[in-house]
């Protein structure tokens, strides 16, 4: 262990004679250090810490039952729901930033798109794991699929949670195919400066070959293009589809049209929310600053204060469609929300994801990476609440008050739910130690000297380009 | 690319020229090159940079690639997919009818429509990609050359290949030298480096290719073939439990019976019954004559015992008592033989049975007759007898028996 480098070895200037050779440098390097620095290894077993307890907690549920968790009528989704959707909301970000974002020609997306998409899939493979152990018998989801069986039967697809399951898989299908397909051109730089047998057969294998034809890039993004074109459509649909598992049914409090574009908004704000809980440390850290740099950071807040609005808009609105409606159900259920047993959760819910995110008008907040990474984590928080406040509330008041209840969840409950943080963290840090953190080839073709002295073209997006190597 | 796998050794002379190979500093002087070797007239070439140089189609006259058309392609089957998938399994194969709604219905359908469309068309952009890329492309004679390492770092090249009709190494290398190129290299073609896979992979691939279809083999073989042994159990799924299923025995009792027995020399709250008298109809063993002492014989007995007679005894004994209801008509009817007829309750052997006797019979049953002692409350039962004595009466009546008033009515 003494080759553990106590020395941050990020801290220095990139190595290179030309602006590309140091964004080479500089992302490719992290990967390549023989022992990463101290700091990492104890993130990393703190990560795998948490890890081991959630594994430990869902062996514990599938081993007993789903009566483990504080989960039981009339709660019946709880904890494990709130978190499905939760996780599913962070996993918009990445995408949202690959795909709609490249359509619109935001040519800052390059220096996070790389790391924001490998969340997107982080946080989908822990969402994923919720419903697969909610559904109790966690060796029957195949139930769920249309795959002939014992039963003869076929799954119910007017059902919305079916169709949750098509959304769900095709969302993280697609995802990593485009992450992947990102990735190439980088593994194949990782490969080509490798200097170990290992690691070149390694990344030669992902890289499949590539050695940047113009031919093959003509048609990579011709595909690029395409797959953010069908994935921006699927980004706005994942979280719509996940509201309709609520709004299709008919208890006060979810049964509004109003969801599909509340979810979606929500979604999008509390993933680049986590997108920049990560980005901070991880700029810092690995000595990204030169290309994730103060004014990426800027812009993804304005983002931020954007979907806040957009949240607390949806909040304002769901209280005046409850009066316009006079509909007396769904009235008291919002009057409940603020007002009844789990009002704490409701305030802390406005608090964090509506009142926080303001401080961002200021540019000394929003251009301050500690104040950026806090306000991150307050929307994080706020965002689980906003889940928790929609299950829980609405399924412990519904028409019957003699089936009212209140849901109080168990220590299985605390871990099942932290524990997924350490499964996220664990490929996170997997994927900075070994896959290229920054899309290099994208960072490069936005950079100015990529554009300059040629006499067909004007000079495009110089004026906005990314990096400043 | 070379057809031999011999070592260079084996090889006379050195090996022959794959191309041209030149080297740029900026993505500014590859597109200047490329122009020049696209109007020199050139087919077999192509230039290499560590990211999409912008324009670089248009200086190389690179032809709109077919991708969009297979991936359009791709999401139609997609689409296709899903409607089939949805209506054929939804409403054709297995219809499922859910709270009224129709069996097949675009609106709820249309979800998965899009999703599949997605995914189809997603996965057909990757993989249409890779294929018309020619990925994966294991090995190349560039890969033997040290600077063009920089292709995927900070470098742009240009090769142009010797098998193209207008190669010719001094003419061509003229041209490139005039595009101002950093270096230009001759690219041996690849010796060393087999082009057929190595027969390690190959029997490997062989061998978990014909592993895999083991488990389908052994379901069809399961599906197609009976066996008598029992399946394979691992999730319990509380399929087996110690349980009572009808018409079996109870595997919890050790005496086998699901329903338990009270206790010897015990008796449950109000089940005594001391009243022979009562509850028997005898007294000191024999069948007594009386009514019991607690039963109120009046005008509200009779007519509870008319209703209830009614109930119970006319599908048999018929409305009259003579042992002609519907089920004895019926059982004359059919004349199979078995057929054990009710008793004329009115006739002589009867209106001189004690009550004791007839309460029995009513309890216990008799012949074919069941047992109704569970069925109706033993006042009830007396009540039936209070007019099953009225029935014999009015059976045996005379016309004497009648007041003058009455007989004239007659």
């Amino acid at each position: 262990m003494a080759a553990i480098s106590d020395v941050n070895p990020f801290v220095n200037a990139p190595a290179g004679d030309s602006a590309f050779a140091r964004i080479t440098d500089n992302v490719s390097r992290i990967a390549e250090v023989e022992r990463p620095p101290r700091a990492w290894y104890i993130a990393f077993a703190c990560a795998l810490a948490i890890l081991s307890i959630f594994l430990g907690s869902i062996g514990w549920v599938v081993w007993n039952g789903i009566g483990v968790w504080g989960t039981t009528m009339p709660a019946a989704w709880a904890f494990p729901i709130v978190n499905f959707v939760f996780w599913i909301g962070i996993g918009h970000a990445g995408t949202l930033i690959s795909a709609i974002l490249f359509l619109f020609r935001q040519t800052w997306r390059t220096a996070i798109n790389r790391f924001a998409e490998a969340m997107t899939i982080f946080a989908v493979m822990c969402a994923g794991v919720f419903p697969g152990i909610h559904i109790g018998r966690p060796w029957l989801p195949y139930y769920m699929l249309p795959i002939p069986n014992q039963m003869d039967m076929w799954p119910q697809f007017r059902s919305p949670l079916e169709w949750d399951i098509f959304a769900v898989s095709t969302y993280a299908t697609i995802s990593i195919v485009f992450w992947y397909m990102g990735m190439i051109p980088d593994f194949a730089t990782f490969r080509d400066r490798a200097t170990t047998f290992w690691r070149r057969l390694c990344y030669g294998v992902v890289a499949m070959g590539w050695r940047g034809s113009s031919r093959q890039w003509h048609r990579y993004e011709r595909a690029y293009l395409i797959l953010a074109a069908l994935a921006t459509p699927l980004v706005l649909s994942v979280h719509s589809v996940v509201s309709f598992d609520f709004a299709t049914s008919q208890l006060p409090g979810w049964h509004t049209t109003i969801f599909p574009p509340y979810f979606v908004a929500g979604a999008i704000f509390g993933g680049f929310g986590m997108v920049v809980m990560l980005a901070v440390p991880a700029r810092q850290f690995f000595g990204l600053k030169r290309i994730i740099q103060i004014k990426h950071l800027e812009v993804m807040n304005k983002v931020l204060i954007a979907t806040s609005l957009l949240v607390g808009y949806s909040y304002m609105m769901e209280f005046f469609v409850a009066w316009y409606s006079g509909n007396k159900y769904e009235a008291f259920t919002f009057v409940n929300r603020a007002f009844g047993q789990y009002a704490w959760s409701y305030w802390t819910m406005i608090a964090c994801n509506v009142l926080f995110p303001q401080l961002h008008w200021f540019k000394a907040v929003r251009t301050n990476p500690v104040a950026t990474l806090i306000i991150g984590m307050f929307i994080n928080v706020g965002m689980w609440f906003e889940r928790f406040v929609i299950i829980c509330t609405s399924l412990t008041r519904d028409f019957l008050p003699s089936s009212w209840g209140y849901f109080i969840p168990t220590k299985i409950d605390f871990m099942t739910l932290g524990g997924s943080f350490g499964l996220f963290f664990t490929l996170f840090l997997l994927f900075c130690r070994y896959l290229p953190m920054v899309a290099m080839a994208e960072v490069k073709a936005f950079h100015p000297s990529a554009h300059a002295h040629e006499p067909d073209h004007h000079v495009e997006h110089a004026g906005q380009a990314p990096v400043g190597i | 690319m070379s057809d031999s796998h011999e070592p260079q050794a084996s090889d006379s002379g050195p090996p022959p020229l794959h191309g041209l190979l030149a080297e740029y500093r900026t993505p500014a002087e590859l597109l200047r090159a490329s122009k020049k070797v696209r109007d020199a007239g050139f087919s077999r070439w192509d230039t290499f940079s560590p990211f999409p140089v912008h324009g670089i189609d248009k200086a190389m006259g690179i032809k709109m690639t077919i991708l969009p058309w297979i991936v359009l392609g791709a999401g139609l089957t997609g689409l296709a997919t899903a409607i089939l998938l949805q209506w054929w399994t939804n409403a054709y194969d297995y219809p499922w009818l859910v709270s009224g709604k129709p069996l097949w219905s675009i609106p709820a359908n249309v979800p998965i429509m899009f999703e599949l469309t997605v995914l189809f068309g997603g996965v057909t952009t990757f993989i249409a990609m890779l294929v018309l890329n020619n990925l994966p492309f294991p090995s190349h004679p560039l890969d033997h050359v040290r600077r063009f390492a920089r292709a995927t770092d900070d470098r742009f090249f240009l090769l142009i290949e010797a098998a193209d009709p207008k190669f010719d190494e001094t003419d061509t290398r003229a041209l490139i030298d005039a595009t101002h190129p950093i270096a230009v290299e001759g690219v041996p073609e690849d010796r060393k480096t087999s082009d057929k896979l190595p027969t390690g992979i190959i029997y490997s691939l062989v061998i978990v290719t014909v592993m895999s279809a083991v488990p389908f083999a052994l379901a069809a073989k399961a599906r197609y073939t009976k066996s008598r042994s029992t399946r394979v159990h691992i999730i319990q799924d509380m399929d087996s439990q110690p349980k009572y299923k009808a018409q079996r025995e109870n595997p919890v009792f050790s005496d086998g019976r699901s329903t338990r027995l009270p206790d010897p020399e015990t008796v449950a709250v109000g089940e005594l019954r001391e009243d022979d008298h009562f509850w028997r109809g005898q007294d000191h063993g024999a069948w007594v004559r009386t009514f019991p002492p607690t039963f109120r014989v009046d005008e509200a007995a009779m007519l509870r015992g008319q209703q209830r007679f009614g109930i119970y005894c006319t599908p048999c004994h018929g409305f009259g008592g003579e042992g002609n209801g519907m089920v004895a008509k019926r059982a004359d009817e059919l004349a199979q033989g078995t057929w054990t007829p009710p008793s004329n309750l009115t006739d002589e052997r009867i209106r001189n049975m004690p009550v004791g006797e007839i309460f029995n019979t009513i309890t216990n049953g008799v012949r074919n007759m069941p047992a109704y002692g569970p069925q109706i409350p033993a006042s009830d039962r007396w009540a039936i007898i209070l007019y099953l004595r009225a029935l014999e009466r009015g059976h045996a009546g005379k016309i004497a028996d009648l007041e003058p008033a009455e007989r004239t009515g007659l």
